[in-house]
């Protein structure tokens, strides 16, 4: 009883999660959940995309607007997913925010690549360019250099679980990071374009391109649950099947 | 403090610690770039200041494995971390005496670099000046990056690999800086403040990165 009263009400429920048994209930039913949604919105995402007027400057190269930009979306937030869950790993111990900053750092990977391969795609036709060294390519380029560090990391030590800490720490230390790329077009003269959606007066976009792209980032963000929670489980099962291996490996000394 | 300092320093100027380690081998990365770009004296010029500071960069990030894992083989670690001082402050100290052993040689030897590279003495001393304000937050930065890597059997790589995208912001003003001193539009002291801001800025972050990770991984 002690432990539950020294922290607060909301808090306690995630300490019904840090026990797996739990967690792995609570995932089995939210990834079916979070795949059908994904599904039906990348469904209505695609099919509002596809119906999309031309731009009248950039013809259908602007439908890579709708992968592109939720994909540099989801490629923030999974850092900061992870920067959270460095925060419960750190300060609270919490067991699963461990589990969870170690499964999102792939994912997080994967989008930062999409958003740079489907960015050098647009910016060909576009720009001319496939790449240029400006601030937010660079800044992104290097977001996901530290994705793979931290991956990198986490695969380091013969223990899984001493790579708690070191990657907690190494997570927050680089996240100073997002908020450069988020308004490096403000800070420095950039090839790249402004915000035009996330901005304290209404966004600058047109209505007709607005809703394909919302729809699509909120898709992208049920499938990163969706993927999130799925490897989250994996990692669960598979320490399991570390803990049973070396209870039998010391069974038969 | 100023023992662990001194403590430091004797060791790095024993034999086979390695001081000039650092300036010997920012002597070979100045040699190789002329090999690599040709021997072409203006080329060479407008590039001096980026050889220097990626110079500078690399000889600081090669001693980092070495920061705490030498304290961890002997045991002084343990002795280190159950002080009463605060481990954030030996933290510091250790990434201030690192900064002195492969920094400051560094900035010490760039007149005779830049002569070499064909540098003017303007820029020159902004080189010196910038190396001066950045290289600590290398240091600094490190010190976390080599705490997380204490443990590690094989950390040499892996440091280098998370210690540089951080460092990047350091490379960035510190060369926009001299490029502000050297041609005329371009301001020099906005750069260079924020250069010395990121250096003050890292020096709390960097040591308190440093010492959770170290108490953590006291055993």
């Amino acid at each position: 009883m002690s432990t539950e009263t020294a922290f607060p009400a909301n808090a306690a429920n995630l300490w019904g999660l840090a026990n797996p048994t739990r967690f792995m209930a609570f995932a089995n039913r939210a990834v079916p959940l979070f795949a059908v949604l994904s599904v039906l919105l990348f469904a209505a995402g695609l099919y509002l995309s596809f119906n999309a007027p031309q731009d009248y400057q950039q013809g259908y190269t602007v439908l890579i607007m709708f992968i592109h930009v939720p994909a540099a979306w989801l490629a923030m937030m999974t850092y900061s997913v992870m920067c959270v869950s460095a925060l419960g790993s750190i300060v609270w111990r919490h067991p699963l925010a461990d589990v969870s900053l170690r499964s999102a750092a792939p994912l997080g990977a994967v989008f930062t690549f999409l958003s740079l391969i489907t960015g050098s795609l647009w910016g060909k036709p576009m720009w001319g360019t496939w790449w240029e060294w400006d601030a937010r390519m660079t800044s992104v380029l290097i977001l996901l250099i530290i994705y793979m560090g931290l991956i990198a990391l986490a695969k380091a030590f013969d223990e899984p679980a001493e790579a708690a800490q070191p990657l907690a720490i190494m997570t927050l230390v680089g996240a100073p990071l997002l908020p450069i790329i988020k308004w490096s077009v403000d800070w420095w003269n950039t090839l790249h374009q402004p915000a035009s959606v996330s901005r304290l007066e209404a966004p600058a976009m047109a209505p007709e391109f607005l809703y394909p792209l919302l729809t699509m980032a909120l898709a992208y963000m049920a499938l990163f649950f969706m993927l999130h929670l799925m490897a989250m489980r994996n990692e669960v099962l598979g320490r399991r099947i570390r803990a049973m291996k070396l209870r039998a490996a010391r069974r038969k000394q | 403090m100023t023992g662990l300092i001194k403590r430091e320093l004797r060791i790095a100027w024993r034999a086979g610690g390695g001081a000039m380690t650092g300036v010997l081998f920012f002597l070979a990365v100045v040699t190789v770039f002329p090999f690599a770009v040709g021997p072409d004296t203006r080329l060479l010029t407008a590039l001096a200041p980026a050889i220097l500071w990626i110079g500078a960069l690399l000889a600081s990030l090669l001693g980092l494995d070495r920061m705490f894992a030498q304290e961890r083989e002997d045991g002084s670690l343990d002795v280190l971390v159950m002080q009463s001082h605060p481990l954030m402050l030996t933290c510091f100290t250790k990434a201030l005496a690192h900064w002195m052993v492969s920094g400051l040689p560094l900035v010490l030897a760039t007149p005779f670099f830049g002569i070499m590279l064909n540098l003017s003495p303007l820029g020159i001393g902004a080189t010196m000046a910038t190396l001066l304000a950045g290289t600590p937050a290398i240091s600094f930065i490190g010190a976390a990056g080599a705490a997380v890597a204490v443990k590690l059997p094989r950390g040499g790589m892996l440091i280098s690999v998370l210690v540089l995208p951080l460092v990047i912001p350091v490379l960035v003003f510190g060369i926009s800086a001299i490029t502000g001193a050297m041609s005329d539009p371009a301001p020099f002291t906005a750069p260079f403040l924020l250069l010395c801001a990121i250096t003050l800025f890292t020096s709390v972050l960097g040591p308190l990165a440093a010492s959770i990770m170290l108490r953590h991984s006291a055993d």
